[in-house]
């Protein structure tokens, strides 16, 4: 993650529910935890300490179960929350310190939301909704539609500018939600569950429009979702909440193999791995000598290379990036990180190079 | 003896209170009178022991005040800040009366023949309904066909503009209401208050601060009366706003006065009209019991019905405001389905 610029970075975060949070602050930052705080004292611990770089360009997915604190969190990065204690960074400015009108020119052109129940505006047409960003900033219908309606068109809206929003089914109403976003022409999108609310297979098709607009516009996507797959399927950073503190971080194929708490393996336990896990993530360090049977990516999945495969375990592959070898993945072990319960083995090495040259001794021990 | 002779004697009191009750020279309770004729004091028995209140506390000491003086008194005091009271409320309300006297004398001067194909054009761009145009011309053309038709303007005059007054007035108040705990606190029993009050409750205090011949005097009762179910009602419908839309409107950077006129009223519009709906069928109501304090209209005709017993005149202007309140009633709910069909989720 070097590579990247962080465009926002939360500080020491807190957040506490109730009449009196200060003395309570000062009680959770000796230790107590969320149960006996909300017994002893009557107070909620909404977040605990967050510290999280979020990358500039990607997407940054945020999970955890219900209640965990991950819609508290992302409403701390435009202030509809305010914390109890800490900083949150935005491009350099610490925007707690803002005053209200700085805020709302930050809301209005630098960060967009989009909510899970849609939160449309019911008496605007589409289009109108659409454009609510540029509405608030006074231009007039005449002189934003052309911008709002592009982006209706984009997400699959053509032509239905003129709808009221109860006249669209639950899908649609969502792509308005992310015309709206996107018309703001911010640099920042925040997705509280956006996609929670519909159907499977529409879901599917919203993840699949949102990695279509992330690839040609490469916003800051800040994403939440207590759904595993999607959050896979979306994230280039993870960020595993629980009862308002944060877990683990990374990159999420490093924290599918090395899942750093029982409370992750539980979650990472029934996804479908060779659909997930990319080459990359298994593969070992590359010879020059030594036979394979083809050339694969290193973005392809498992599941991809199985096929190609056709199951033979006694093949290997060399793995390209750019045109160029950067490895090789020996089908045995790429079926024993399908395995789940070789985390524990890994749990004590969490650093990626670590854990190949660990898999090569298990390798060993494993083919004697 | 009266019953409650010990609490004065127990206090130390009877001084104050001068000579013992029996000697007063005031009223004589029925006890004293069969005390008197029988010629003997009268044996109390506890069963019949009276409610210590004022009186019976005025018959052991003549110092302790009567009920009657407590009444006098209010009635006094109202006396005494009747003139304070006047200076301030008295150019305050003037435009009330003097917009009043406007709507009667318009209502009067424009002929039925444009006033009423005028109030069928009004129905129309409201409700966009032809069989309600219909109603409108059907009960107008009744009422004036049996000689109404003047009272029934005069009616629909005042109706007017103290039902555009409660808007201008309610709809505000409804805001602040929403927008603060401590108002909507304070609010609520003033609002209790005007709608349990009786009607003619009103009118006394008011007949008191104003003459009778000025029209703000029964204009002032009415929106008393009627301003409630908008205030009311715009308070609930602000507050009742899916949170859901406040908060995208706050997340791209709404100003609180962007929210209140862009999502918020309209939003609460369906029940600021059922308010204003309300508040019509109320001033209607009201408009009758006014008339005894000068309102011209319809209910001049029902107070003569009751006053001379012309059964007649009584059933017809009775039937003349319930094809009012009838129309009036179809207009603005009609208007309201719009609005919801414009906004349903
Ligand atoms: N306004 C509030 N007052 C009190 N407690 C709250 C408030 N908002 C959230 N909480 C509590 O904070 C915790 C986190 O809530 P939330 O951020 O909504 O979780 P999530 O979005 O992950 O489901 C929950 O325990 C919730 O009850
Ligand atoms: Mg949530």
């Amino acid at each position: 993650m070097n590579d990247t610029s962080i465009k926002i970075s939360i500080r020491k975060l807190y957040k506490v529910f109730g009449d009196d949070p200060q003395p309570a602050l000062q009680l959770v930052m000796d230790g107590m935890g969320k149960a006996e705080l909300l017994e002893k004292h009557n107070h909620v611990l909404g977040l605990n300490d967050i510290n999280v770089d979020i990358p500039a360009g990607k997407t940054t997915v945020i999970m955890g179960l219900s209640g965990s604190g991950k819609s508290t969190l992302i409403r701390h990065l435009n202030r509809l929350i305010e914390p109890t204690a800490g900083e949150v960074w935005v491009d350099d400015d610490n925007i707690l310190e803002y005053t209200d009108t700085q805020l709302r020119q930050m809301r209005q052109h630098r960060m967009s939301m989009v909510f899970q129940k849609f939160a449309l505006l019911p008496h605007r047409t589409v289009l109108q909704n659409a454009g609510l960003a540029p509405s608030i900033a006074g231009q007039n219908e005449r002189k934003y539609a052309d911008e709002a309606r592009r982006w209706l068109d984009r997400v699959g809206l053509a032509g239905q500018g003129e709808q009221y929003p109860h006249q669209l089914s639950g899908g649609m109403q969502q792509r308005v939600g992310i015309a709206r976003a996107l018309t703001s022409n911010s640099d920042i999108m925040l997705m509280d569950e956006a996609f929670s609310a519909l159907d499977p297979l529409i879901r599917t098709d919203m993840q699949d429009l949102l990695n279509e607009l992330q690839a040609e516009l490469q916003k800051t996507v800040v994403f939440i979702t207590h759904d595993l797959d999607e959050a896979l399927k979306l994230a280039d950073h993870l960020v595993i909440l629980k009862d308002g503190s944060v877990i683990q971080q990374g990159e999420p194929q490093h924290i599918l193999l090395n899942p750093a708490a029982p409370y992750i393996e539980d979650f990472v336990a029934d996804i479908n791995r060779a659909r997930v896990l990319r080459v990359r993530s298994v593969m070992g360090t590359f010879r020059e000598a030594g036979t394979y049977a083809g050339d694969i990516d290193h973005h392809d999945t498992l599941e991809s290379v199985i096929a190609k495969s056709e199951g033979d375990t006694n093949l290997s592959y060399r793995v390209m990036q750019d045109g160029k070898p950067v490895g090789l993945l020996d089908m045995r072990k790429l079926v024993r990180a399908l395995v789940p319960s070789e985390r524990s083995v890994e749990r004590e090495t969490p650093d990626l190079s670590d854990l190949q040259s660990k898999s090569a001794e298990t390798d060993a021990a494993l083919s004697q | 003896m009266a019953t409650y002779d010990f609490i004065f004697d127990g206090l130390g009191l009877r001084n104050w209170c001068g000579a013992s009750g029996d000697d007063s020279g005031g009223m004589t309770s029925m006890a004293q009178l069969l005390a008197q004729t029988s010629g003997s004091d009268v044996v109390v028995s506890p069963w019949e022991t009276p409610f210590p209140s004022m009186d019976a506390m005025h018959e052991a000491c003549t110092s302790f005040p009567q009920s009657r003086a407590l009444t006098s008194g209010l009635e006094e005091g109202f006396l005494s800040i009747k003139n304070g009271l006047k200076v301030v409320v008295d150019p305050l309300t003037q435009p009330l009366s003097w917009a009043l006297n406007e709507a009667l004398w318009v209502m009067q001067v424009v002929p039925w023949f444009i006033m009423i194909p005028l109030l069928m054009l009004i129905s129309y761009v409201v409700s966009r309904e032809w069989k309600l145009v219909g109603l409108v011309a059907i009960c107008f053309g009744f009422l004036g066909f049996v000689d109404y038709y003047s009272y029934t303007m005069q009616t629909l005059a005042i109706i007017f503009v103290c039902a555009l007054t409660c808007v201008a007035l309610g709809v505000p108040i409804g805001i602040a209401m929403a927008r603060s705990d401590r108002v909507q606190r304070i609010m609520i029993p003033i609002l209790d208050m005007l709608q349990t009050l009786p009607p003619f409750v009103y009118l006394i205090p008011l007949i008191f601060l104003f003459s009778v011949t000025e029209p703000k005097l029964y204009g002032i009762a009415i929106i008393l009366y009627a301003i409630v179910p908008v205030v009311r009602l715009t308070d609930l419908g602000i507050r009742l706003v899916d949170p859901d839309v406040i908060e995208a409107a706050d997340a791209f950077g709404m100003t609180k006065r962007q929210k209140l006129l862009n999502v918020q009223i309209p939003l609460a519009l369906p029940n600021i009209m059922a308010g204003v709906n309300q508040t019509i069928m109320m001033s209607l109501a009201m408009v009758v019991i006014a008339s005894l304090v000068s309102a011209p209209g319809l209910g001049v005709l029902v107070l003569r019905g009751i006053r001379s017993l012309e059964l007649g005149v009584g059933l017809l202007s009775g039937l003349g405001i319930v094809l009012l309140a009838i129309i009036l009633d179809r207009v603005t709910k009609a208007a309201l389905a719009r609005i919801n069909v414009s906004q349903s989720r």
